[in-house]
C-alpha cells in the first residue's frame, strides 16, 4: 500500500510474516531482524497480537516471544518502506533466520 | 510467565567477584550447580556451552545489562540465576559500556516456546528504567528476591 506521489507523504508499507523456524524469535533471530532492519531509514514497527514494538530494538524484538507459526505484522513508514519489507520477509520466511523448520529439526534428529 | 516460575532465588549472586565476562558466567552457572539445579556433572558443560554462544554474539543488549544463555541438552528444567556487579563487566555490549546487571538463562533443547517466554518476561522488565535501576541497586540476595516478586505482581513497577 503506497501513498500518493506527494514526496511530503511518507510511505506506508504492511505485510504479514510467519515465523518459520522450530525455535522461534529467540535473541539471536531478533539481533538478525534488528540488523536488517537498522540497515533501511524507514521506521519499522512489529505487531503480534497484544504488543507493537520497534523493529529497530533488540530488547523490544525479544518481547515478541514469537513461537514457530506466529504470524507477526510488520509496518514500515519512510522512503525504503517496501525494500524494508521486501528484505524482512526474505529473513523471516525464506531464510527462517537460517535456522530449522520443525521438519529439518525432526529430520535431524531421527 | 514470573520471574518466579523460573528464576532460582538461591543462585543470585549481588555481588559477582569477578570483572570478566566468562568468569561471571561460571560463577553464575556454579551458583546454579550449588542450588542442584542443574544435575550432577553438567556444571562445567554448561558454562562452556553459555560462552560458545555469547562468543556468537553478545548478549549485552545495552543499558548495562546482559542475559547470558543456553539449551543444553543436560537441562531438565528451566531455570535462571542472577548476579550483579557494581564495577561493571565487560560483556562487549552492544552500547560497548560495561554490564551491572546479568540474568542467566539455562533451558532444555526440547522446549523453544517455554524459553521465548522466559525472554519476553526478563526484557519486559528490562526495558523499564527504573527496573533496572533497582535491580542494579540491590545489595543483598534477599533485596533482589524482593524485587523480582514485586515486579511479578505490578509489572509497571
Amino acid at each position: 500500500m503506497q501513498t500518493g506521489q506527494d514526496s511530503l507523504e511518507k510511505t506506508v508499507c504492511e505485510t504479514t510474516v510467519e515465523i518459520k523456524n522450530a525455535d522461534g524469535l529467540h535473541m539471536r533471530p531478533a539481533m538478525q531482524f534488528v540488523d536488517i532492519a537498522g540497515q533501511f531509514e524507514c521506521d519499522i514497527s512489529v505487531s503480534n497480537n497484544e504488543i507493537i514494538v520497534d523493529g529497530k530494538s533488540i530488547m523490544q524484538m525479544s518481547m515478541l516471544a514469537a513461537s514457530c507459526g506466529t504470524k507477526l505484522k510488520i509496518k514500515a513508514e519512510g522512503p525504503d518502506a517496501q525494500e524494508a519489507l521486501n528484505a524482512l520477509r526474505e529473513l523471516v520466511e525464506d531464510k527462517h533466520f537460517d535456522e530449522p523448520t520443525p521438519k529439518e529439526k525432526n529430520n535431524k534428529l531421527f | 510467565m514470573k520471574f518466579v516460575d523460573f528464576v532460582c532465588f538461591g543462585a543470585v549472586v549481588p555481588q559477582l567477584k569477578t570483572t570478566d565476562r566468562d568468569g561471571a558466567i561460571a560463577e553464575l552457572v556454579t551458583s546454579l550447580d550449588k542450588a542442584r539445579k542443574l544435575g550432577r556433572g553438567n556444571r562445567e558443560k554448561i558454562i562452556q556451552a553459555v560462552i560458545k554462544r555469547e562468543k556468537e554474539a553478545s548478549t549485552g543488549i545495552g543499558k548495562g545489562v546482559a542475559v547470558p544463555h543456553a539449551k543444553h541438552p543436560a537441562v531438565k528444567n528451566m531455570v535462571a540465576a542472577v548476579g550483579l556487579n557494581s564495577s561493571g563487566i565487560d560483556f562487549s555490549a552492544l552500547d560497548k559500556q560495561p554490564v551491572y546487571s546479568v540474568i542467566l538463562l539455562v533451558s532444555p533443547v526440547d522446549e523453544p516456546d517455554k524459553h521465548l517466554q522466559a525472554m519476553e518476561t526478563i526484557f519486559k522488565h528490562l526495558q523499564n528504567e527504573k527496573f533496572r535501576k533497582f535491580l542494579r541497586q540491590c545489595q543483598t540476595s534477599e533485596q533482589i528476591e524482593d524485587l523480582l516478586r514485586e515486579a511479578d505482581e505490578n509489572p509497571s513497577l
